[in-house]
């Protein structure tokens, strides 16, 4: 290799070296100089929602409600309360109503069984008459205020108009929320009466396995309350504590949760609130029209001592079995 | 008829606190009440932001579908207004809400909430444009005088805007262009199933 040649491969790597240096200064400023994106750290609301399911900050006035930015859950609380409940509510309802309609015309009410003997026993004393009537009277009061906030504005409004309409509803409101008291505390005091004999025994499985005595000319034993009597009592106790939970967060509105928790409460309410109420239609139904003296059980108190020994023979055995006459229970004389 | 939206530009929001104070006045809005509010996301923490939040006047309102003596209404504007003749103040309109919008002057129990208060983006209420009942019950009426909301016209760095909504939208997408960010039309989504379609950052 001459002289010549050495010297220019040197110079191209000298050049080259000086071409590699200078673009190690050129491209370090450039690589700090890259576009400074202040948004580069912000906060997206696609991001924020996909995480959360309300996006929440820091306000600056004291209602901390208002620190909630965004609830999306708000347009599914909307789907439930204005279509589904509107659903739920009918069927629960209609299709309750269809079935003891069915029983009516295919069964029929439960008809005595032996003549009446003429010998009347208290079955109901007045304090427990009392109570179930106050219970009933603020059980169709609530049930109605409350069917009227799902179903007034498409059933009720039309007819009376919005003023009138508006006027009904907010009274139905302070109603609703008072009677709620009369209720709660009525069935915490038929709880603490009754609750001794509505502990299911043995009896009743005998009870249901023979149909509850809607079969013809099957007459089950039963004590003071038999076997279906014992499901609504149950029933009942647990539709109320339902009703009554949800109903103080309603009545509270934001003391203990947000608006999340809100909105679970108050669907929790209305779902409880018409399966009570269908409870209550089949409760009516069977006691009433579909089984005949139950009616007078619950307005005098006095029942016939046959219809007493068909629907309640452990009853009328303890109470007025062998050597006993069939005195009334407490004091008082049954009616003429 | 335009159709009237808030858009609030989040990276312009300086938490100023300037609407909120503006709205309170303007409307003669009670104690306990705000109509708009402004919230303040990763408060303290790089790339946090201001939304300044009200009612967005929905497409489709929840508040409407699920009151239950049916006050909402929409105007020809696409804003949302109510009748408070109406109201019984049952909550509802707030848990459906995705904004917080509705205000309630008591925060009584035993149902006590009083008559259900809101934006009405600047435009009164159902009673007769301008009269002393609809200013006290609702508030201003500017759309009425061809004004838009005071809370929009009083932000200091324009974040917050008012107006048609095809407008406002393009003001906004302008701006995001030229400076070359936006963390996007806040609420825009559940307001109006709509997000405003934004030019790619800058090196994306």
């Amino acid at each position: 290799m001459s002289k010549l040649t050495k010297g220019i491969h040197l110079r191209i790597r000298l050049v080259l070296t000086v071409i590699a240096l200078f673009s190690g200064v050129l491209i370090a400023p450039v690589a700090a100089q890259a576009p400074l994106d202040p948004n580069a750290a912000a906060v997206s609301e696609r991001q924020l929602l996909q995480q959360h399911y309300l996006i929440e900050g820091r306000g600056t006035i004291a209602d901390t409600r208002s620190y909630v930015l965004e609830q999306p859950l708000g347009r599914v609380w909307r789907l439930i309360q204005a279509v589904w409940m509107r659903w739920i509510g009918a069927a629960a309802i209609l299709i309750t109503i269809a079935i003891f309609a069915v029983l009516y015309f295919t069964v029929g009410p439960i008809r005595f069984a032996a003549p009446r003997s003429g010998r009347m026993v208290l079955l109901f004393t007045a304090f427990e008459r009392v109570l179930h009537w106050l219970l009933a009277v603020s059980f169709v009061i609530l049930a109605v205020t409350g069917l009227n906030i799902t179903f007034g504005r498409g059933l009720l409004l039309p007819l009376i108009g919005a003023e009138a309409f508006s006027r009904w509803s907010e009274a139905g409101k302070y109603v609703h929320d008072y009677s709620s008291l009369a209720f709660t505390f009525g069935v915490a005091i038929l709880f603490l009466l009754w609750v001794k004999d509505f502990a299911p025994t043995r009896v009743d499985i005998e009870w249901f396995k023979q149909g509850g005595g809607m079969i013809a000319g099957k007459h089950p034993a039963a004590d003071r309350f038999n076997g279906g009597q014992k499901i609504l009592f149950w029933l009942a106790i647990l539709g109320t504590i339902g009703v009554t939970v949800s109903g103080v967060f309603l009545l509270f509105p934001f003391y203990w949760t947000n608006v999340m928790g809100m909105q679970v409460a108050q669907i929790a309410h209305a779902l409880i609130a018409v399966a009570f109420v269908a409870t209550m239609i089949a409760h009516v139904y069977i006691a009433a029209v579909g089984m005949e003296g139950g009616w007078g059980a619950m307005a005098s108190g006095w029942v016939d001592l046959n219809w007493a020994k068909q629907h309640h023979s452990l009853w009328v055995e303890r109470e007025f079995g062998e050597g006993r006459d069939a005195t009334p229970l407490a004091g008082g004389t049954p009616p003429t | 008829m335009a159709r009237m939206k808030f858009l609030c530009d989040a990276d312009r929001c300086i938490e100023c606190n300037a609407c909120v104070t503006s709205c309170k006045n303007e409307n003669e809005v009670p104690w306990g009440v705000n109509r708009r509010r402004v919230v303040t996301l990763n408060d303290g923490e790089p790339g946090e932001r201001s939304v300044s939040m009200a009612c967005m006047h929905c497409t489709d309102a929840p508040c409407a579908a699920v009151c239950p003596v049916n006050c909402f209404y929409t105007t020809d504007d696409g804003v949302v207004l109510h009748n408070k003749d109406l109201c019984i103040g049952c909550g509802y309109c707030f848990y459906a809400c995705p904004f917080g919008a509705p205000q309630y002057p008591h925060t009584g129990n035993f149902g006590s909430r009083g008559k259900m208060d809101k934006c009405t983006f600047c435009a009164g209420g159902p009673e007769p444009e301008g009269t002393p009942g609809e200013y006290e019950k609702y508030g201003a009426n500017r759309l009425a005088e061809g004004k838009l909301p005071i809370c929009a016209e009083v932000c200091s760095t324009r974040a917050l805007l008012a107006g048609d909504g095809d407008i406002v939208e393009q003001i906004y997408q302008d701006r995001v262009a030229q400076r070359g960010y936006g963390s996007g039309a806040w609420g825009w989504q559940a307001a109006y199933n709509d997000s405003v379609e934004t030019a790619p950052r800058r090196g994306d």
